[in-house]
């Protein structure tokens, strides 16, 4: 038998430390295959992008939202185009608002409705699907049979019900917003839970005798975060269109406040004056924005569900 | 099966009362009630209207007085806004508009979808692929409401070929555009999700079983993929039939089709309680009446269901 070299197994020993030390998360790699999506990654910097103009753009405003500028007022299709020189740099609106600063206020409105949205949706969707999930059981069928009754119900009229009688005020539009969002979200979430639920970690933390509720925040969540991401993602375009869709209709948003749907509606109304750029910078930022989103979400799924391509 | 319809009705009447009583409700804890005007009327006379529909009584037995009079006459009661026109009259005005052009745009959707995604599927990777995944991917961030004014900045306003709005059952000219509006971003998602479930099927071992036998092509698509490809579609349906509903009121707004949807977002406007609520709960029986037709055509065609 020949001796074991000492300095062979350091070296194994420590490729081996060192191998341990680039241990890879389920996250890093998620990461990286995101990374690698081209057009995902250009989505998000374009979001990044929106984001930053949304925030910061009416430090460049030479006007605000909702003042008006008497020089263009009632000659929009003649005065109000988009120019540098009269600081209007999307144009005005016929009142004589401006388009930039109002474009600046709809994207920052749009975008918060979308996002407390969904929100709203990962918070009370992954608690009560994964609630439902784990206890199982009656109490299962019950609050699964709840969500399918809500489901049912045509949202939108309720919703437009809700802003008629309570008012139509920005709270009311996210709290009737969050009142649908979570519903889709609570169904996944408990198919995924179903699925965890007899895995072996978590009958482990059950024979050690951790509760229940415990086992679902401290275990059973962080496992599901995953696929919360993907449709959280996804929820936010939805969320904007269901907000802009009752903006269009004139019963969401209300002046002088603005969002997208209630800037492309104006938009809509007035085209056929050729006012065209009160149609065309709203929704060019619209239809970006939900493309940017889409394809975050597409670009998530695949890197952190790679089982389902 | 029978015994499955049953069930399922078992839960959609339950569901549809739930919507009744829970609007009927909002409705009442609104501030202010559907007489409230910017001049003070007479407590008398707010008395004697109040009487004259019933609002004096208590709230429960309204409900009761509510759901009986839609069981035994279909009746949904008077308008409070126009008092010599009913509810019923108001929707029936405007529904056999909504219903012509939401029934073409849901077979435009449904044809066009279904042939252009499983036309992708089928010829993988050839430009008519692209062609559908880029149409479905572009339709995506067109809802209605945007369609709607492009399609008339196109149509109307650039080459005018096309009336920009209004509506008549004898001239098709007016019906193209609200048809397209409402049915493009749908047609969209049932050709995308036609493309990945065909896609999935083809690579699937029956098929391949079937062509190793020597099945010419087409008699393998048609026979054997067709049916478990649309089982997707199908259940994507019940969602999208409720979602066109819902834009249809887009549509009515856009291009004063005048269906129901107008008179749906004119209430809204003048705080009408009783057409919302009709509109609502018409709209809602319709939502589950056709989700009830979807989920037993599905446990029709898929052969894994038994109920």
């Amino acid at each position: 038998m020949t001796m074991i070299e000492h300095d062979k197994i350091k070296g194994l020993s420590d490729r081996m430390a060192a191998e341990e030390v680039r241990g890879r998360s389920p996250w890093a790699d998620a990461r990286k295959r995101f990374m690698k999506n081209r057009a995902a990654m250009v989505a998000l910097i374009v979001l990044v992008l929106i984001v930053i103009f949304a925030i910061f753009g009416l430090a460049f405003a030479e006007w605000d939202y909702e003042s008006i500028d008497f020089m263009v007022m009632g000659s929009a299709a003649t005065q109000g185009m988009p120019s540098l020189e009269n600081g209007h740099y999307f144009g005005t609106d016929d009142l004589g608002r401006d388009i930039y600063a109002r474009t600046v206020m709809g994207t920052r409105i749009s975008l918060m409705v979308g996002t407390v949205g969904a929100l709203v949706a990962v918070i009370v969707g992954t608690l009560y699907g994964a609630t439902s999930g784990y206890i199982g059981g009656r109490t299962d069928q019950v609050m699964m049979r709840l969500v399918d009754i809500l489901l049912s119900i045509p949202y939108m009229f309720v919703l437009i019900l809700l802003l008629v009688i309570f008012g139509r005020r920005l709270e009311m539009l996210f709290l009737g917003i969050g009142l649908i969002s979570w519903l889709e979200m609570s169904r996944i979430v408990r198919g995924q839970t179903l699925t965890l639920k007899n895995r072996e970690f978590i009958e482990a933390a059950r024979a050690t005798g951790v509760p229940g509720w415990k086992i679902i925040l401290r275990h059973i969540v962080p496992n599901l975060l995953g696929v919360v991401a993907v449709y959280a993602t996804l929820l936010v375009p939805l969320m904007i269109l269901t907000e802009s869709f009752i903006s269009f209709l004139g019963l969401g948003v209300q002046e002088p406040l603005t969002s997208w749907g209630a800037l492309i509606s104006e938009g809509a109304g007035t085209m056929r004056y050729g006012t065209i750029w009160q149609l065309g910078f709203p929704l060019g930022f619209f239809c970006v924005t939900l493309f940017a989103l889409f394809f975050i979400g597409d670009g998530l799924r695949d890197a952190l569900d790679p089982k389902d391509r | 099966m029978f015994g499955y319809i049953l069930r399922r009705l078992a839960v959609a009447i339950p569901t549809l009362l739930l919507l009744i009583v829970f609007s009927f409700i909002l409705m009442h804890a609104a501030p202010g009630g559907p007489f409230t005007r910017d001049r003070e009327i007479p407590a008398q006379v707010l008395a004697n209207l109040e009487a004259k529909y019933g609002l004096d009584d208590p709230l429960w037995k309204q409900i009761l007085d509510y759901v009986w009079g839609i069981i035994r006459h279909f009746d949904f009661g008077p308008s409070f806004v126009y008092p010599d026109r009913s509810v019923n009259e108001i929707i029936a005005a405007g529904f056999p508009v909504t219903l012509t052009y939401g029934l073409l745009s849901f077979v435009l959707a449904v044809g066009v979808g279904v042939a252009l995604g499983a036309a992708a599927a089928i010829r993988q990777n050839s430009w008519l692929d692209y062609l559908a995944v880029g149409i479905s991917i572009g339709a995506q961030v067109l809802p209605n409401f945007v369609m709607a004014p492009i399609l008339v900045l196109l149509f109307t306003l650039t080459l005018g070929w096309l009336p920009g709005g209004g509506w008549s059952f004898n001239n098709p000219d007016y019906w193209i555009m609200p048809v397209i509006a409402l049915g493009t971003s749908y047609m969209a998602s049932i050709a995308r999700i036609t493309r990945s479930s065909m896609l999935e099927v083809l690579s699937s071992n029956h098929i391949r079983t079937a062509r190793a036998k020597g099945l010419p092509e087409r008699r393998v698509i048609w026979k054997h993929a067709m049916k478990p490809a649309l089982l997707p579609v199908i259940s994507y349906l019940g969602p999208a039939f409720v979602s066109m509903i819902t834009g249809s009121v887009v549509i009515d707004m856009y291009f004063s089709t005048g269906g129901i949807g107008k008179s749906f977002v004119d209430s809204a406007l003048n705080r009408d309680y009783a057409v919302m609520m009709g509109v609502t709960i018409l709209v809602g029986a319709l939502t589950i009446l056709f989700s009830l037709v979807v989920d037993i055509m599905y446990a029709w065609i898929d052969p894994k269901i038994r109920y």
